[in-house]
């Protein structure tokens, strides 16, 4: 089963790389130059980087049965913090821990709206998406804070033979899969995400696990705007991150995890990631304008959810209407 | 022979709460209503020249196209969906219109090819969403993309609309009593909301699309077409895009794919503050409206008090949404379960 979702994406990646070769011979080479590695495949891991590290946040969120529109907005304020922070005090580590710490403090907040209140997941982390971006140009007084910091320049520019945040990425993808397949957490998000009333009644948790994945969504969105930013050393906090939560989304969801909850595929993401941060690549390298770069994107997703949808395969049986959420 | 005169029983003096003489499913646009009318008043005691006729025109002139996104965005949440594609629909529009203006097009055709892309488009995303079972979420993302990438393909650049008979309709004004003004747009836009809310009461798609938003199962055992309205609803809402664009290109007179960017976030957010419940099968177009203007009004507001900065309006936004999903959460509670 796990198998068959993931084979489409996977064709998918496959295909992407392999259409750049035809156009770019040289684009599997691989140098290494001042102890750095370079090349086109690189880039697409360290550009690729934050939206696998959302990702991977936002599928934790999503096999509860939710959604986080927030971590756009979240990751611009950990930018416009972190920035603001260091140009004022020059501060970089106390600067992103304290970015960190606010970035907690959303999460718990989404999450609170959405396990103890029970507002629907998608208009819960609808107010901090609208809001968040106020906020972080309340933080920027709407200027773009540009900073000069070697230790903050480190997180989205840096390198340790690979560039130091697709080792981020990795390194927490390695983490959550270590944590939610190795022990029983795994199975208990996937339980809420089945029905939270059960899994309650059966003794999970379901109000720690929901608060849980919505702060670790904020915090992966966290790291993801000091990525940003810090790629760019500056903080907008208008364009930073903007739609990055769609293209998050959109990798959880080609990645075969499912909106409707109750499942969820790291791999997938993982997949689902590079395919998105592939696909934007490929439309540089292969030269189509990059005012079409949209309509390729939406072609290759109409595609792929419609390659992966239920009910392609089974058009000859009656279409069982199915409600999500409740 | 007279008939003993009818005599009303006794009315009962103990006082009704309120919430058990008004339907419970009207309190959240009362409250919308009421929002309103506080932070309409907030504005007229505050500043000078802010209660007059022109300045509530005023609010539906600016908000014309957003009336209509919002009535399109209703149909679909009202079914339980969401269309995240309108404000990519609506720049894919000023852009169509402005293009094919230029090329020479008549504008009656500029009109219907502007229309029709509309539902093609929200046809396309309804056939995805019903046949195909793709959520709605991501078929719109999908439609969001496409649309607002056609534009950049059509031109990456503004373009202006120089078209006589656009810039006629666009600033001609029709003068109402009371020294108020108001343009073709709002026309329009009240033209759909009655429109609207006729569908959605008074024949049998309007209540179908409740029965699907209140169970989609039970809705199909019943017999209903829910696969004919679930279609439906984004044809009405590519449409109702399309047109709110077309409104959108004679208030700018121009096509630009940068138009409207997030455009969807104020419509949902105008059908939250609304009263309709995203879960579907609660909510009145008219409830939208007013959360058009609610939004609008804090726009003005924020314009008027000049020393505020433009993201104020966004956090003011956040926290009305959010006051209104808490007011619904507490009416959703009360109610019993159903």
């Amino acid at each position: 089963m796990t198998r068959s979702r993931l084979l489409w994406p996977l064709l998918a990646l496959v295909a992407l790389l392999l259409l750049n070769l035809v156009f770019t011979p040289s684009f599997f080479a691989l140098r290494i130059q001042d102890g750095h590695l370079f090349g086109s495949l690189v880039d697409i891991l360290r550009n690729g980087a934050p939206t696998l590290l959302i990702a991977l946040g936002m599928t934790l969120v999503i096999a509860t049965r939710g959604i986080d529109l927030s971590v756009g907005a979240v990751a611009a304020i950990a930018g416009a913090v972190t920035c603001t922070h260091i140009a004022t005090t020059g501060d970089a580590i106390g600067g992103m821990a304290l970015a960190l710490g606010l970035c907690a403090v959303l999460g718990l907040w989404n999450g609170f709206l959405v396990s103890v209140i029970g507002i629907q997941p998608i208009i819960a982390t609808l107010v901090l998406m609208t809001a968040g971006r106020g906020m972080a140009m309340l933080v920027t007084e709407g200027q773009i804070v540009t900073v000069n910091n070697d230790v903050f320049a480190k997180v989205g520019a840096g390198f340790l033979v690979l560039p130091i945040a697709i080792l981020i990425s990795l390194a927490v993808l390695a983490g959550v899969a270590l944590l939610t397949r190795r022990t029983a957490l795994g199975m208990l998000i996937e339980a809420v995400g089945v029905n939270p009333e059960a899994s309650r009644l059966a003794g999970v948790r379901s109000r720690t696990i929901i608060w849980t994945v919505y702060v670790f969504s904020a915090l992966c969105a966290g790291v993801a705007g000091l990525m940003i930013a810090s790629n760019v050393n500056a903080a907008d906090a208008n364009n930073a991150g903007l739609w990055i939560e769609m293209d998050a989304i959109l990798a959880v969801v080609i990645g075969g995890t499912s909106l409707a909850g109750g499942r969820y595929s790291l791999t997938g993401t993982l997949i689902g990631a590079l395919v998105i941060q592939t696909l934007t690549t490929t439309v540089y390298t292969i030269g189509v304008p990059p005012e079409t770069t949209l309509v390729f994107k939406a072609a290759v997703v109409i595609v792929v959810c419609l390659l992966q949808a239920p009910r392609l395969t089974r058009t000859f049986r009656v279409p069982v209407p199915q409600k999500a959420g409740a | 022979m007279t008939a003993p005169p009818l005599v009303a029983p006794p009315r009962e003096k103990t006082r009704v709460p309120l919430t058990s003489r008004v339907p419970s499913r009207f309190l959240p646009v009362i409250a919308t209503f009421v929002v309103f009318v506080l932070t309409f008043g907030a504005g007229s005691i505050r500043y000078e020249g802010f209660a007059t006729g022109q300045v509530v025109a005023n609010l539906f002139i600016d908000n014309a196209f957003l009336i209509v996104v919002a009535v399109g965005m209703t149909f679909v949440i009202l079914t339980g969906g969401i269309d995240l594609s309108v404000g990519s629909v609506v720049a894919l529009s000023t852009m169509i219109a402005a293009a094919t203006l230029r090329a020479g097009w008549p504008a009656w055709l500029v009109i219907l090819a502007v229309l029709a892309t509309g539902a093609l488009l929200g046809l396309g995303m309804g056939v995805m969403v019903h046949r195909f079972g793709v959520q709605p979420f991501i078929a719109t993302l999908a439609g969001m993309f496409l649309a607002r990438g056609l534009c950049f393909v059509i031109s990456v650049e503004s373009v202006s609309i120089k078209d006589g008979t656009f810039r006629d309709i666009a600033l001609a004004s029709i003068e109402l009593p009371g020294e108020v003004a108001i343009t073709y747009g709002v026309v329009i836009a009240l033209i759909v909301v009655a429109v609207a809310a006729y569908v959605l009461h008074l024949t049998r798609f309007g209540r179908t699309v409740y029965a699907v938003g209140g169970s989609e199962s039970s809705a199909t055992l019943m017999g209903l077409r829910t696969g004919r309205v679930k279609v439906g609803v984004y044809v009405i809402s590519g449409f109702c895009s399309a047109l709110g664009g077309l409104l959108f290109s004679f208030y700018m007179l121009s096509g630009y794919s940068l138009h409207a960017v997030g455009l969807e976030l104020d419509a949902i957010a105008a059908v939250v503050v609304g009263g309709t419940l995203l879960a579907g099968g609660v909510g009145y177009v008219v409830g939208s409206v007013v959360g058009v203007l609610v939004l609008g009004t804090v726009q003005t507001l924020i314009s008027f008090e000049g020393t505020l900065s433009s993201w104020w309006t966004k956090i003011v936004i956040g926290v009305l949404l959010l006051a209104f999903i808490a007011l619904q959460r507490l009416i959703v509670r009360r109610q019993p379960v159903k």
